[in-house]
């Protein structure tokens, strides 16, 4: 992390590392399509498959930014599309709760995001990427002090 | 490096296959690299690449190198394990190896074809998605699916139409069945009806055959005015006390239970003059002055649809109260069976023929369908331009007040024809302009807008009938608590895929049909109800469920019973034991992990997605090469 203060300078030298946890019925299959139908995004996420969005516990999200992820995506089914019935909600209440956690812990909004993605939607998957791609790059690296 | 749970067992013995898919992996992504480099990875005993591991070829080349290299553990790195996972796993399981100790690595729809102008980029991502595989592979563990026995015997709650249907089914099939009916006999809301649609059967000689074969059943065992008390227990093994009136609550033991409680019509108070004027009732009060003929001498009748439903009291259409207005319509322009209480002595009396009508009704059956039809067809358009012009045959005016005729399938819609031939008059009216109901020295009148002449009329009325939604019974809740299944917003039961499983229930063993779970008529009831029965006798006749073997376990020395879990889950399956502690029914766990991630304690562990694993992949992700 030394040559961060060069990266700063030498702009694309930046690659902002994201984590995203999908459920395996909605967004899983939405990030499936993005291949299915050749949409391009850019390589920096890493996708830990979960049965559903409500499987991910908070702890593993502060988890990946201890660890050095600059950004973490939980993805689920669109509200009352849940696999399991109503998991996506309790997602939805955690994500509100962590997004408040983080942003008091210095970590900032953009590098946390709770997305509804349907087996539909690889456009849209692909758009996610992108935009938080963009996002972590305009912030750079998570403060230090923080991690 | 992470820690060893390999615990005091062998060293894991991870086999990696790395699939070219033709070009659509290799062609973008270096596949020789990324196999060299899965050898180096920890406990990975061997790794190799395949031009496609799906064919035949790859295939045995799996088997044969979990032989010849003693692997315990399979990755392979190809395409979604949403097509091929159950491929891979009964090729390993065909080896020996427990499918549940197999880990797929996305390469192609989260690698190569969404990188595919960045060959470098993408094959570093590769070695990461391998890398994490491993990592989770690491930590795997053998599952076992485990058989849960069922007991053969059903519960069907409600006595109508749709319960008798359903219990009748079951009981034929050769399973005992328990019919709980509230009320003190069986017939549910059909018995309070009179007429029924495209029938000349009575509403009581209809389902009088249905009761009988009830009755005759020696597999169904009735309990008459009673009640669900209480359920414990899951699929297959449900403990039921049958609640009596004042008796000794009955214990009864079931696998599956059916739930088939009907509805009832909403009561409009405070809407269209309701209980103002004895003129003033609803479609259910009609059937009833019906039934005890006791309908009164009507020279016009009007019905108002929609009567408190779609944004009145409800939001909803109610679906089948168009095609009972226009069922009672006719019954009233034909003035069948004498409903409207004129009796031939009576009308004798007055010096009226009562005869007429019937008189038109056997011209009427005597002229061929097509012709009904083509003239319906011209009169319809006559009933547009003259709307209070010529009266029904029978002399009597009858009106129905609609927002838009849902007379649904072909059957309703020759109705609904039928009905305008009878010269019954449709007048429209829109949503924020109802029909008002007032009584001017003590005669009835409905003041309506005219959609056509733009402008405000009133019609003097005998009798206005208001067709009213009907909605969910007082006690859904109580019963949907009891049985831990779910209520729609507008209260009804609430199936677990409103297309693909309508009379399912998400919680498994637990069925739906008819009417509690959303306005039918008795076809529709009728044909839910054989789905219903149908469906709650898979596992009867299976005799035993195959419980999921990815489920939560409890922790029992770390949980504290605070029941966190045992409300975040939806499928009802954890519940306190007799210490208070969270026990998992796992015949009912759908393996979501919604638990595991709530316990406080950290006293839940998902199976197959355990914490260790998941964020062994996460650290896995995160790892600087």
């Amino acid at each position: 992390m030394v040559e961060r203060s060069e990266a700063e300078q030498d702009q694309p030298s930046y690659n902002p590392r994201i984590v995203a946890f999908c459920c395996n019925w909605c967004s899983y299959a939405g990030a499936d399509l993005a291949g299915t139908t050749r949409v391009q995004y850019p390589p920096n996420v890493r996708i830990v498959r979960v049965m559903c969005s409500g499987r991910v516990d908070p702890a593993f999200v502060l988890k990946a930014f201890t660890l050095g992820a600059d950004g973490v995506i939980i993805a689920g089914c669109h509200p009352s599309d849940c696999h399991y019935i109503n998991g996506n909600e309790k997602t939805a209440t955690r994500g509100d709760f962590l997004s408040e956690f983080l942003e008091e812990a210095g970590i900032e909004s953009q590098r946390f995001r709770v997305e509804w993605i349907a087996g539909s939607e690889g456009q849209k998957f692909a758009e996610v990427i992108r935009g938080m791609v963009s996002d972590l790059e305009m912030l750079g690296p998570v403060a230090q002090e923080v991690a | 490096m992470p820690e060893n749970t390999s615990t005091e067992k062998e060293k894991p013995r991870i086999g990696v296959f790395i699939c070219h898919c033709g070009s659509n992996i290799g062609g973008f992504v270096d596949v020789k690299a990324v196999t060299e480099y899965a050898s180096t990875l920890p406990d990975v005993a061997y790794a190799t690449d395949n031009l496609y591991t799906c064919a035949e070829d790859g295939l045995n080349n799996i088997k044969e190198t979990i032989k010849e290299h003693n692997l315990d553990r399979i990755i392979v790195a190809s395409c979604t394990p949403r097509t091929h996972a159950p491929l891979f796993q009964r090729t390993c399981e065909a080896a020996g190896v427990n499918k549940y100790m197999f880990t797929f690595v996305n390469l192609r729809e989260h690698c190569s074809w969404v990188h595919m102008k960045e060959k470098e980029k993408a094959t570093q991502k590769a070695k990461d998605l391998v890398r994490m595989g491993v990592a989770r592979a690491r930590f795997l563990e053998p599952q076992e699916e485990t058989r849960v026995d069922v007991t053969p015997t059903a519960l069907v709650v409600g006595g109508g139409v749709s319960g008798m249907t359903a219990a009748l089914s079951l009981a034929n099939m050769g399973f005992p069945v328990h019919l709980v009916e509230k009320d003190k006999e069986l017939g549910g809301f059909v018995r309070s009806l009179h007429a029924l649609m495209m029938t000349t059967k009575s509403a009581n000689e209809t389902i009088r055959p249905l009761i009988d074969k009830v009755n005759a059943h020696k597999n169904i065992t009735q309990h008459l005015s009673s009640h669900v008390a209480s359920v414990e227990g899951f699929i297959g093994n449900y403990d039921v006390s049958i609640g009596g009136d004042g008796a000794e609550p009955k214990e009864v033991k079931v696998g599956t239970i059916i739930v088939a409680t009907g509805a009832v019509p909403l009561v409009p108070d405070g809407l269209f003059g309701y209980k103002e004027h004895p003129g003033i009732i609803t479609s259910s009060e009609f059937e009833e002055l019906c039934n005890k003929k006791e309908l009164p001498r009507l020279k016009s009748v009007a019905f108002i649809q929609c009567a408190g439903a779609r944004g009145q009291k409800v939001s909803y259409c109610s679906r089948i109260c168009c095609n009972v207005a226009i069922k009672s319509a006719i019954h009233i322009a034909e003035n069948r069976d004498n409903i409207l209480g004129v009796t031939e002595e009576k009308a004798a009396e007055a010096g009226e023929a009562v005869e007429e009508p019937a008189a038109e009704k056997k011209a009427e059956e005597e002229g061929s369908e097509r012709r009904r039809r083509r003239r319906g067809r011209g009169r319809q358009a006559e009933d547009g331009a003259g709307e209070e012009g010529a009266a029904p045959s029978s002399g009597v005016e009858v009106t129905v007040f609609n927002r838009d005729v849902m007379a649904y399938g072909v059957e309703n819609e020759l109705e609904f024809n039928k009905a305008r031939e009878k010269r019954v008059k449709f007048v429209r009216y829109g949503p924020d302009n109802l029909p008002k109901v007032s009584v001017k020295d003590g005669k009835l009148e409905v003041g309506y807008f005219h959609e056509t002449l733009k402008m405000e009329r009133t019609m003097p009325v005998d009798m206005v009938i208001l067709s009213t939604p009907l909605v969910a019974q007082p006690d859904a809740a109580t019963l949907s608590q009891l049985l831990k299944v779910p209520l729609g917003q507008d209260g009804f039961f609430q199936e677990a895929h409103v297309k693909l499983r309508p009379v399912d229930f998400a919680t498994d063993g637990v069925y739906v049909c008819g009417a509690c779970r959303g306005p039918a008529d008795i076809a529709e009831s009728v044909s839910q109800a054989a789905g219903a029965a149908s469906r709650a006798s898979i596992p009867l006749a299976n005799g035993f469920v195959q419980a999921e073997a990815l489920t939560s376990v409890v922790d029992e020395t770390k949980c504290t019973g605070c029941g966190t879990c045992v409300e975040v889950c939806p499928y009802s399956a954890l519940r306190k034991n007799d210490e208070g502690i969270s026990e998992v029914i796992a015949a009912a766990c759908k393996g979501c992990g919604c638990c595991g991630a709530t316990c406080p304690e950290g006293a839940i562990t998902m199976t197959h997605y355990t914490d260790q694993q998941l964020l062994a992949e996460a650290k896995a992700a995160l790892e600087e090469v």
